[in-house]
């Protein structure tokens, strides 16, 4: 037991010296395990849930002054869409935009659609 | 030299070539890559090669951390996705028939990355078991339709073993932890296979605009 845990330790040590990992660049939260959950075991966490998740990992990132990843917003709108909160869905959809000016053909095409409907 | 800095060395060069930092490759032809070079990848859900369905989304939902940390626009896997389907094609195979050209003018994407899941799972034996994730990438400029990058990642984990897997454990713990994995260890395999396919030396995709290392190799 004490011979594993000197293992993982060194381990560690040594995983942390020779990656010399920057930071990451953005907080990732639980974005891509949400979105493998909604998958793996739908149903599981409701889309309720996911909002509250999402939207907990946008104040802690805002606390620690990170930016969110691309995509974040866009797929925080899919969700609030989901919950048919439109008025939500487009000020994530710009907040995308904004954040990520790459983003915006998809986006203006996903605003026309919203539209439409 | 100290036993326990000796310890790390060893253990620093076996994590090192788990990733495959280690190895001695040709190094990739960035000509077109360079002529081409993107700002936002659209990353389309992978062409699922193997008999494990759950394999689609377990690999799809591990890619964007590692294409966005190197400095890419990354569009949101899931809405693309959803939006795909809504527009007639259910599939990925039938998502990965859509003309290069056509998916800059819905998306305004640069290139657009076709991955194919060539193992995805795990295999049990009688006194052991073997969690495979190997995935096929390729790149693709979106408005010549040229490729500009392509590459193949790799990582296994077993249950018992030499040193190098309990490394490949803690690897993976490391990675999970720190972006709040769950279950299914194929998934989380996949974060192994992506960093071997992305990061490896000479071969992986170079660094993107949003990077603070743009324009430096490895």
């Amino acid at each position: 037991m004490r011979v594993l845990a000197l293992i993982a330790a060194g381990s560690a040590v040594a995983l942390a010296g020779c990656a010399t990992s920057p930071p990451t660049l953005y907080t990732w939260g639980s974005y891509e395990e949400l979105i493998y959950v909604s998958h793996a075991d739908p149903g599981k966490v409701a889309v309720e849930e996911q909002v509250q998740i999402m939207e907990k990992d946008y104040q802690q990132a805002r606390a620690a002054n990170k930016r969110m990843p691309p995509g974040w917003h866009a797929h925080l709108a899919h969700l609030y869409y989901q919950l048919g909160r439109a008025d939500q869905v487009r000020q994530e959809l710009l907040t995308e935009k904004a954040d990520f000016p790459e983003s915006a053909v998809f986006v203006d095409r996903l605003l026309a659609n919203l539209e439409k409907r | 030299m100290s036993l326990r800095r000796l310890v790390q060395l060893a253990l620093c060069c076996a994590a090192l070539s788990t990733l495959g930092a280690c190895q001695t490759v040709q190094p990739y032809d960035y000509t077109n890559f360079h002529a081409h070079a993107p700002r936002s990848i659209l990353v389309l859900p992978p062409l699922n090669q193997t008999t494990h369905v759950e394999g689609t989304y377990g690999y799809l939902s591990t890619v964007t951390f590692q294409v966005a940390e190197l400095g890419y626009y990354v569009f949101p896997v899931e809405v693309v996705d959803q939006f795909f389907q809504e527009n007639g094609m259910p599939t990925a195979g039938e998502m990965h028939q859509v003309p290069p050209g056509r998916v800059f003018e819905i998306t305004g994407a640069d290139a657009v990355m076709f991955i194919t899941l060539e193992e995805y799972g795990t295999t049990y034996k009688v006194i052991d078991s073997s969690t495979v994730v190997k995935v096929h990438a390729k790149l693709v400029d979106t408005r010549t339709q040229l490729l500009i990058w392509e590459g193949q990642g790799a990582a296994v984990q077993s249950s018992s073993g030499g040193s190098s897997n309990i490394l490949a454990k803690l690897i993976a713990a490391a990675v999970s932890q720190a972006i709040n994995s769950s279950v299914d260890r194929a998934h989380g395999v996949s974060r192994l296979a992506n960093a071997n396919l992305f990061r490896s030396k000479n071969i992986g995709l170079p660094y993107g605009p949003y990077s603070p290392q743009y324009n430096t190799p490895y």
